[in-house]
């Protein structure tokens, strides 16, 4: 009984003195510095006759989505070289919707082996051409008339910015990045992230955007939020 | 057939044989449509088209990039099947041996390519796309071959005999013998033609839009920086409503290249223009044709121009890929025509020896 009551001591220390091995977030903003190019009007879309009919005023690109405070929208943010980690076949598919002649919305980001949903609610013909270049990634060209049922995609490898584009209407693209672990984001339309459940350990932050390239910053992970910022430069 | 027997001219063939080669023209701007708006997988399934037989499918869904598609099959089975009865009718009806087998070769060569067009659908390769442009290109230059091997002026030995009874004359002897010399400069500005196209073919199935987007200026400056530096900041900038893949570093340069060898065909082909007329006199019917030559490189190298200050449109582009495919074509129907006439020219200069006098008509019995 001595001895018992001195291990359970013992153990309690342990567990007090111990620290709390927990993960953490990493969180920032993506900031943009200089003027970005004018966004283009979809004037071929207004041209077609029937996706033309769906808008009132011509919409345009969003290649650089700014915020009031130059925060930059639609950058995939990810912990580099961070393999063997994917929970894909077991978290919700992501949709991809073809509405209004456009692909909405244009950037997103999956798990390898997590399911991408892509479904047509336009009353007009698509079809569903997938252009990866990594090896061991299916490239893919389906038909989607409307009402046809989802075509389901999944990629067992990672790559950044795989082109989903519609040949039927040429001015429809996607981009899908495939990462094989959880430790991604896309920052919103304020330029800000969060990449959740970050386990400790030092790593490679890198900020992606489809026009300005990527940048990288190393941090480490202890055992509280840590903050990353970038600034991307038009050049 | 004895060698020296007259070939009968079938006028219907012939002109079935033009036919064909127009409609091989029609064929190569349909496809060039459809890489100029990029629509060439706009129909995913192959022979079907969405399903249907290619030739049941309903007009009434021929929308956006399936109507370039879609059309451009039509017309390339129109094309195939002009292309097998114009082979089974040489077969049966033409006298040449020869002349069987190039239309044998064309009826595989029209398969070939139509399969080729098939698999890059269906295997979802772009790296296809560059050899069925490439194909076609090489398709039309023997259709329009076939044109005139079976053409009235191609078999009328009265006509090429009466050339040389009209160049029986020393200075025109000599000039007949300058043409092989001739013949060599078309010939290699036909295969830098070639080249050319091959180039084009490649800058346009990469999809990656205008690599560089001014003109007579690149970026502003006579040749662009390539650094990564330069090439992220040109992608920045670009800003289209297509699916454009970055630029790269090789893009820029080919292009580069596709501008260089243009102004070297032009060089070439005004230096074609200018012995032919030295050597062959102002009125022969060959520097006549590098005349016309000239003038559709200097209105292609023009179209090259406009297909960078419209920004690529799709019509302007198409414009320039049948520029380039009658530029090749004119360069190899010249070097057919200049090597029949070459071919004839032993057997008229012996003619002569024996004769022992240039000014009498040297008996004709070169021409097959």
């Amino acid at each position: 009984m001595k001895n018992f009551s001195l291990l359970l001591s013992f153990a309690v220390l342990v567990v007090v003195d111990a620290p709390m091995l927990r993960a953490a977030d990493i969180i920032g903003a993506i900031t943009l510095q200089g003027t970005p190019p004018p966004e283009v009007p979809y004037t071929p879309l207004m041209n077609d006759p029937t996706c033309g009919a769906m808008y009132t005023n011509t919409p345009t690109t969003h290649f650089y989505v700014v915020g009031p405070n130059h925060g930059l929208g639609d950058v995939v943010v990810y912990l580099k070289d961070v393999t063997g980690k994917s929970t894909g076949a077991s978290q919700r598919p992501v949709v991809l919707d073809q509405k209004g002649c456009l692909y909405q919305p244009q950037i997103l980001a999956i798990q390898t082996g997590q399911k991408l949903l892509v479904k047509n609610s336009d009353s007009c013909i698509h079809n569903v051409d997938v252009q990866p270049t990594v090896p061991g990634n299916p490239t893919s060209n389906q038909m989607q008339p409307p009402g046809s049922p989802e075509l389901t995609f999944t990629f067992p490898k990672p790559e950044m910015f795989i082109k989903f584009k519609c040949d039927v209407h040429p001015w429809m693209f996607a981009w899908v990045s495939v990462f094989d672990s959880p430790y991604y984001c896309l920052s919103d339309k304020e330029g800000k992230f969060v990449i959740k459940n970050v386990p400790p350990g030092k790593y490679v932050v890198e900020a992606d955007h489809r026009k300005l390239g990527a940048l990288t910053q190393d941090v480490e992970v202890k055992d509280s939020d840590v903050t990353v910022n970038f600034t991307f430069k038009i050049k | 057939m004895p060698e020296n027997e007259p070939v009968k001219i079938n006028r219907p063939l012939h002109w079935f044989a033009v036919l064909t080669a127009l409609f091989t023209f029609l064929l190569l701007g349909a496809g060039g449509l459809v890489t100029s708006h990029g629509a060439g997988m706009s129909v995913p399934d192959w022979p079907n088209s969405y399903g249907y037989n290619m030739f049941l499918f309903p007009p009434s869904k021929w929308i956006g990039g399936i109507f370039y598609e879609h059309t451009h099959r039509l017309i390339a089975s129109g094309v195939g099947l002009m292309t097998t009865i114009l082979a089974v009718w040489l077969w049966l009806k033409d006298s040449r041996p020869w002349m069987h087998w190039v239309g044998v070769g064309a009826f595989l060569l029209v398969v070939a390519q139509g399969i080729l067009g098939g698999l890059r659908v269906v295997l979802v390769d772009a790296q296809l796309g560059i050899f069925h442009a490439i194909i076609g290109q090489l398709f039309f230059v023997l259709t329009c071959a076939m044109a005139l091997f079976t053409s009235r002026w191609w078999l009328n030995n009265q006509r090429w005999s009466s050339r040389f009874s009209v160049s029986g004359s020393a200075d025109s002897l000599k000039a007949e013998l300058q043409l092989r010399g001739l013949r060599t400069l078309v010939l290699f500005t036909t295969i830098l033609i070639f080249c050319q196209l091959i180039v084009g073919a490649t800058m346009r199935q990469q999809h990656a839009g205008l690599a560089i987007p001014d003109f007579p200026l690149a970026y502003g400056k006579f040749w662009p920086d390539t650094n990564a530096a330069a090439v992220q900041s040109y992608n920045e900038h670009r800003m289209a409503v297509v699916a454009e893949n970055p630029i790269t570093a090789f893009q820029i340069i080919l292009q580069m290249v596709h501008r260089i060898v243009a102004l070297a065909i032009g060089v070439l082909t005004g230096a074609c223009a200018w012995q032919a007329r030295r050597r062959l006199g102002k009125k022969d019917p060959l520097a006549k044709l590098t005349l016309f030559w000239l003038a559709l490189i200097l209105g292609q190298i023009l179209l090259g121009a406009a297909t960078i200050w419209s920004n690529k449109a799709a019509d302007v582009a198409t414009a320039h890929v049948l520029g380039g495919a009658l530029s090749l074509v004119t360069g190899a129907l010249w070097y057919i025509i200049a090597f029949r006439r070459s071919a004839v020219l032993p057997k008229i200069a012996s003619a002569i020896t024996i004769s022992g006098a240039y000014g009498t008509t040297p008996a004709m019995t070169a021409n097959k």
